[in-house]
């Protein structure tokens, strides 16, 4: 199988580097440094050892026999919200926190939306010892209270957004507008398979973890592969991170998830690859991908119960597995996540993050679909601590 | 030869630099702002006409700000050509780019863009995002339609890469001066004159110095560093979020200052000798 991305960080007519001049060379410096750390047997070994001993990985595999009942077939969850700090996120921040002190930066920026991002780069900061600022839409820091204490906690600085729709995308523009300021002692710590190459690929590298620990875990259990794996798409690192050991098994399905929102008709979703009015490849924040956007290439807002999938652009490898035809993306709506949200909850006693809800929905969704005997895998992408209030709050409790 | 040369060949004639000017379309709306670049052009020797995104990454807050309500009056690419149109048909002569983000040309069509430039008489393209290694496509197209396509250089830029964008640099070259985004400064920063005088080395067409340029002082200060043109842009964005569609006699006081920065400078370094520093360089 041919390795994306080449050369120039593009994985078939996706991806790349579009991003001002003065971005240029710290994009190029930061290619160079991590294909270093990459074959550094030091740094591999360092950053195994904190996913061990600090992030608490490998993460189970867990056989869920009630949800499996209900549904008619085999379900496991990789559980990605028993990591350390809640959810896979963690996998990326120890990463580029290494890589970044390796190459002599004193401070990190990242943009957040849901606060696990911000959450987990506060706590790899605080782990390895660096300065570290937070840019996060002021309306999802309304939505992610908790969170945004979380980071003040953990040492870092949170600052609001309030440009554009005070969320995700105009948290990642002014996180780029820091790095234009301070590129020269900064690193920005990117949290998803999004922005400029070596972003997409490096932050792949660092969530493929999920992948191998699943691939290792599921051929123990049941001696085969599964027939199905499930993950939420909104950047998609915790998708491409457990897709990518198994992209060589063509008889394993991988289907992404994609927030619908209140609907792909009502306009207010996050499902790229599901509104074909909208969703087209244009550029956003670096990276040539499907992006939800007008005639004229502005880019149109979203809409979606779980912070963590509100956005208008996904990242480029799956624009191009889904063109190639290796991977499948499907969208739930924020009724079927908040449903799949309390099923889990209730049938399993664990309670998903919103964006993992959805992966979980679309199964429940699709239950006439599988065979009985189908393994289905989901990826539980972290847990659901920081939406219990926001869900409360939504059906009158609070 | 483009508009853009025989500009920057009469002011060199003349003894003056080039100021350069920039206000988003749309701002505060459509028929204003065709209104307010007249009142720029009578003093500015150059205009960059920015076409909004939503997403602008490279902009600071007065820019920001300005392509929010050009968004909100309903600008789009197409409202953009026609203004051009417009304003050529009513006699401006003076050199015009635009101003924008990829995204935007790639919608459009680099090909359908990059010909209605040429068409409507917009003589160059500066895109903010994208750096030259994904720029030949649109570089082509340029080429074939004769419309320049502006690089910009940044601080940060190495030897090698101001070498290889000056190889495919057409109109001038506009030097970012400091790391950051657009935005008036109060003073000018000392590392934009080592910044100028540094890339002047390299540059064998006309430099512009952009970013943190706002008073007279500013522009007679990259001007005597090298450059060959000041540009102006949250300065006068300014001026128009505060005065909307008063905005005019304004702007004509701030560009007809700055203007006067412009004139009998003192450059240090001949177009000779920096030939032969290209040579010996490359």
């Amino acid at each position: 199988m041919v390795r994306y991305p080449d050369r120039r960080g593009r994985f078939g007519p996706y991806g790349g580097r579009y991003i001002p001049e003065v971005l240029m060379p710290a994009v190029v410096e930061l290619a160079r440094e991590y294909a270093e750390a990459k074959k550094d047997k030091k740094f591999q070994d360092k950053l195994k050892y904190y996913l061990k001993e600090y992030a608490g990985r490998p993460t189970p595999l867990t056989y869920c026999e009630n949800l499996s009942r209900e549904v008619g077939v085999k379900i496991y969850l990789k559980r990605e919200d028993l990591a350390h700090t809640g959810a896979h996120k963690i996998n990326n921040t120890l990463g580029q926190a290494l890589l970044a002190k390796r190459m002599g930066k004193k401070r990190i920026i990242a943009e957040t939306g849901a606060g696990q991002h911000g959450v987990a780069t506060a706590t790899a900061a605080a782990a390895v010892g660096l300065e570290c600022e937070i840019y996060m839409g002021t309306e999802d820091m309304e939505r992610q209270k908790m969170n945004v204490f979380r980071m003040r906690l953990l040492g870092a600085e949170v600052t609001p957004v309030k440009s554009g729709s005070r969320t995700l995308k105009d948290a990642i523009n002014e996180a780029l507008r820091d790095w234009l300021t301070n590129v020269e002692t900064t690193h920005y710590l990117l949290g998803s398979v999004l922005g400029p190459h070596p972003y997409p690929m490096m932050i792949r590298d660092f969530q493929r973890v999920i992948g191998k620990e699943a691939k290792k875990q599921i051929l123990k259990k049941e001696g085969r592969l599964p027939n199905f794996i499930v993950a939420c798409v909104g950047g998609g690192s915790n998708a491409i991170g457990i897709f990518y050991d198994f992209l060589k098994y063509k008889e394993v399905k991988l289907v992404g998830v994609e927030a619908g929102g209140e609907g792909i008709t009502t306009g207010k979703h996050a499902a790229r690859f599901a509104s074909n009015k909208n969703g087209r490849k244009g550029v956003l924040h670096g990276t040539l991908t499907y992006v939800l956007q007008d005639k004229y290439g502005q880019i149109l807002p979203t809409h979606s119960v779980s912070a963590g999938l509100d956005y208008p652009a996904v990242g480029p490898e799956h624009s191009w597995l889904r063109e190639i035809g290796r991977t499948e993306y499907h969208y739930a709506t924020d009724a079927e996540a908040l449903g799949a949200f309390h099923i889990l909850s209730e049938k399993e006693g664990i309670i998903p993050a919103l964006e993992s809800a959805h992966a979980v929905a679309w199964v429940l969704k699709n239950k006439n679909k599988f065979n009985k005997e189908d393994i289905i895998l989901i990826n539980l992408s972290g847990r659901g601590d920081k939406d219990v209030e926001a869900v409360a709050k939504r059906e009158g409790v609070l | 030869m483009s508009r853009i040369n025989e500009k920057f060949e009469e002011l060199k004639r003349k003894n003056e630099g080039a100021l350069i000017g920039y206000l988003t379309l749309g701002d505060p709306d459509i028929e204003t702002s065709k209104k307010l670049i007249r009142c720029l052009l009578e003093n500015v020797d150059l205009l960059e006409i920015g076409i909004p995104f939503s997403d602008p990454i490279a902009d600071g807050p007065t820019i920001q700000a300005a392509i929010d309500r050009a968004l909100k009056a309903g600008v789009n690419t197409d409202i953009a050509f026609e203004a051009v149109a417009e304003l050529r048909n009513g006699g401006v002569e003076e050199p015009l780019v635009f101003m924008t983000y990829y995204n935007i040309i790639l919608q459009y069509g680099e090909e359908r863009f990059i010909k209605r430039c040429s068409k409507v008489g917009v003589d160059g393209i500066i895109v903010c995002d994208l750096p030259i290694e994904e720029a030949e496509g649109i570089l082509q197209q340029c080429e074939k339609y004769g419309v320049d396509f502006i690089f910009l250089i940044a601080p940060t830029t190495t030897e090698e890469r101001i070498k290889k964008i000056v190889s495919r640099a057409k109109g001038f070259i506009y030097l970012v001066s400091v790391l950051g985004v657009t935005g008036a400064r109060g003073e000018l920063q000392e590392r934009t004159v080592e910044v100028t005088k540094w890339a002047s080395q390299y540059v064998d067409i006309p430099l512009a110095v952009g970013f943190g340029i706002s008073k007279k002082e500013h522009v007679q200060r990259v001007l005597e560093a090298g450059a060959q043109g000041a540009v102006v842009g949250s300065a006068f964005v300014d001026i128009i979020a505060r005065k909307g569609k008063d905005a005019c006699e304004e702007l004509k006081k701030l560009s007809a200052e700055l203007k006067e920065g412009t004139k009998k400078i003192k450059v240090p370094t001949s177009r000779v000798q920096k030939a032969s520093v290209m040579e010996n360089g490359s």
